[in-house]
């Protein structure tokens, strides 16, 4: 492990020693909100957020990615062969992402990168891609990551973690692909017993500033079939819209679509972020849909975060308590409130 | 390790028109590349992602047979607008195949066993390919008795129709073709719901495994019946269909409870669906 100390003033230029390198994504001031984007200058990065309203997930799976092209040119000879459309897998770091962000991306690597089948796209990007995280010192009122797993300081989901100290930020390395990324970086300096100091209180501060703490084990130990018939589900779908914000800003929601389109005498098939809250999601040719209630999808998506995922996998739920799906929501539907209800539902009366 | 969502590119051999309706029609494809065919190593119970460029792609069960070489086979339905589509594409184009995907019939299981396969209507696509398989030289010591119950609204409606003939002139299977209703002076076989004709049969439930698969209606009043006959839940085998798109499991779409019916099924027994949430 490596670390090292940068100061405030000294910050732009490692951010453009890192540009220099490769491909630079940070959290960038757009409009009202925060989001990941490329760097295209030292500046465009803005550390003074708390978190981006859209999880970087798009940097790995991007909301609408083109997978083949192809041709339909009646006289072309390779009319109808698909061809893998290019990428750019050149080396990149994503600087500043939180811990939880971090966190989700490696839930989501049991779904793209298993044993058997391995999404060749996000395996690729995940294999050239440098995180480099910042802790939270400041948690959302909406953040509940210290329940599900992980925490304002976790570095692990991380490559490097740094701190914000006040007129500095600690780096530390966590992986080796972190190591030689903080080892190319010139004018930095050791870290100051000081701000190791600081970080530490930081550290502290952050996670007693978390407020509630969930109780996931009953959700566990609950029969999955209980569950799923238990009448909670009622009251939990109720005023949820199916607008789908929810699965669109969560960094552990996957799910994606594939459709061809064309244009002329050529097409591409992309893939593209889809949502179990829309009906179209499970619609069979036939017209039969096994979700067709709003129910079943509502309970779909929670179950599978909190039920369905940790059974599969044993281990943790597949939500990191980001709270953006707390935010987001126009009709204030809370997972939280949701694990609750879904706890109590658990619980053998004495 | 091979892009999972790159299919493999085809020809159209040959389309057969399955039923009178024209619904449902019978595609051959050739591999384009040679070692493509090596790397497509399927066992009956399987399917694939036909793959239309331009149009989209579907899940479709495998109705050949491994032991049938040089070409595979899907019966398509035509429901949406892939398969509309394939219903008017032509011998010779060019199109795609990914797969094979999902589980199939458990063959080693099956071993030894007596088996009865039910089917229904169009779902007769990978019961074909089973016993096509089952019925091959190398096969068939493998097992005990084969029967099977297959039925159709009327007799324009069965798939296969040469093949069934065939098989009602062996001895090594027991075939009980039935149809709801018909008018025809000359039908040889039975007529009734397969229900009703599976209670008739009663094909022996003693060291024997059912495999069913066609419409739910046909399902739920087949499985009563199977049931009475004295097969448990873990010796009946069902294949569920969905709506799918990567078909490997990481789409997200086809999940029952923790379970994606492309990469841990489409193939389960009635044991294991009573664990799962019934979203099917
Ligand atoms: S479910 Fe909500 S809180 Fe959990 S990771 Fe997704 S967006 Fe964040
Ligand atoms: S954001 Fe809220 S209203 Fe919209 S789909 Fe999700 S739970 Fe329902």
């Amino acid at each position: 492990m490596s670390e090292i100390y940068i100061s405030k003033e000294k910050f732009p230029e490692v951010v453009g020693q890192l540009m220099s390198h490769g491909r630079v994504f940070g959290p960038v001031f757009q409009g009202q909100f925060h989001e990941f984007a490329r760097l295209d200058k030292p500046e465009d990065i803005d550390l003074s957020f708390q978190n981006t309203r859209l999880s970087p997930k798009d940097l790995f799976h991007p909301h609408s990615e083109r997978m083949f092209t192809y041709s339909l040119a009646k006289d072309d000879p390779e009319r109808s062969i698909l061809k893998e459309a290019p990428k750019d897998y050149s080396p990149s770091v994503v600087l500043g992402i939180r811990p939880c962000d971090a966190k989700a991306f490696q839930l989501d690597d049991r779904n793209f990168d298993t044993e058997t089948i391995k999404d060749p796209w996000w395996v690729e990007r995940r294999k050239t891609t440098t995180l480099v995280g910042l802790a939270c010192n400041d948690p959302c009122n909406t953040c509940f990551c210290t329940s599900m797993e992980t925490g304002p300081f976790d570095a692990s989901g991380l490559d490097v973690l740094m701190v914000d100290v006040g007129d500095g930020y600690v780096a530390r390395s966590v992986t080796d692909k972190g190591k030689e990324c903080l080892s190319t970086l010139k004018g930095v300096q050791t870290v100051p017993a000081q701000a190791a100091e600081k970080e530490a209180q930081a550290k502290k501060a952050a996670e007693e500033s978390m407020g509630q703490v969930l109780d996931m084990k009953p959700i566990y130990e609950k029969n999955t079939l209980e569950l799923f018939h238990d009448p909670l589900w009622e009251e939990v779908h109720f005023s949820c819209i199916n607008c789908g914000t929810c699965t669109f800003v969560c960094p552990t929601c996957w799910c994606f679509d594939i459709q061809d389109e064309v244009q002329g005498d050529s097409g591409e098939r992309l893939r593209l972020w889809d949502s179990c809250m829309f009906p179209l999601f499970t619609f069979h040719g036939s017209g039969h849909n096994p979700r067709s209630q709003k129910i079943q999808r509502v309970r779909q998506r929670f179950m599978h975060k909190l039920k369905y995922y940790p059974e599969k996998y044993k281990d943790g739920p597949a939500c990191v308590g980001c709270g953006r799906c707390v935010k987001g929501c126009p009709v204030n539907i809370d997972i939280r409130h949701v694990a609750r209800l879904m706890a109590a539902s658990c619980s053998c009366p004495a | 390790m091979r892009n999972p969502y790159l299919p493999y590119p085809v020809r159209i051999e040959s389309i057969v028109t399955e039923t009178e309706d024209r619904n449902l029609k019978t595609f051959k494809f050739v591999f384009l590349n040679k070692e493509d065919e090596e790397a497509f190593k399927y066992t009956p119970g399987q399917f694939a992602e036909l793959s239309v460029p331009g149009q989209g792609e579907i899940p479709i069960g495998i109705a050949s047979s491994p032991t049938e070489k040089g070409f595979i086979m899907f019966t398509v339905n035509k429901v949406g607008r892939v398969s509309s589509f394939m219903h008017n594409m032509q011998e010779g184009d060019i199109m795609g195949v990914r797969g094979p995907m999902g589980n199939w019939y458990p063959w080693e299981t099956l071993e030894g066993k007596n088996v009865v396969i039910v089917g229904g209507g169009f779902a007769f696509t990978t019961l074909r390919s089973s016993i096509v398989y089952m019925l091959h030289p190398d096969n068939r010591s493998r097992f005990g008795n084969i029967d099977v119950v297959y039925g159709a609204r009327m007799p324009g409606l069965l798939l296969y129709k040469e093949e069934l003939a065939a098989w009602e002139q062996r001895d090594d299977i027991g075939m009980h073709i039935t149809v709801d209703s018909t008018d025809d002076p000359n039908w040889k076989y039975n007529v009734g719901f397969v229900p009703a004709v599976t209670k008739e049969k009663a094909p022996t439930a003693e060291n024997s495994y059912a495999i069913i698969c066609g419409p739910p209606i046909m399902i739920k009043f087949t499985l009563p019946v199977l049931t009475e006959l004295g097969f448990p839940p873990e010796r009946i085998i069902s294949s569920l269909e969905m709506r799918m798109k990567c078909g490997i499991g990481i789409c997200g779409r086809c999940n029952l409870g923790t379970e994606y019916v492309c990469k841990d099924g489409p193939v389960f027994t009635l044991q294991e669906l009573a664990q799962l949430p019934n979203e099917y």
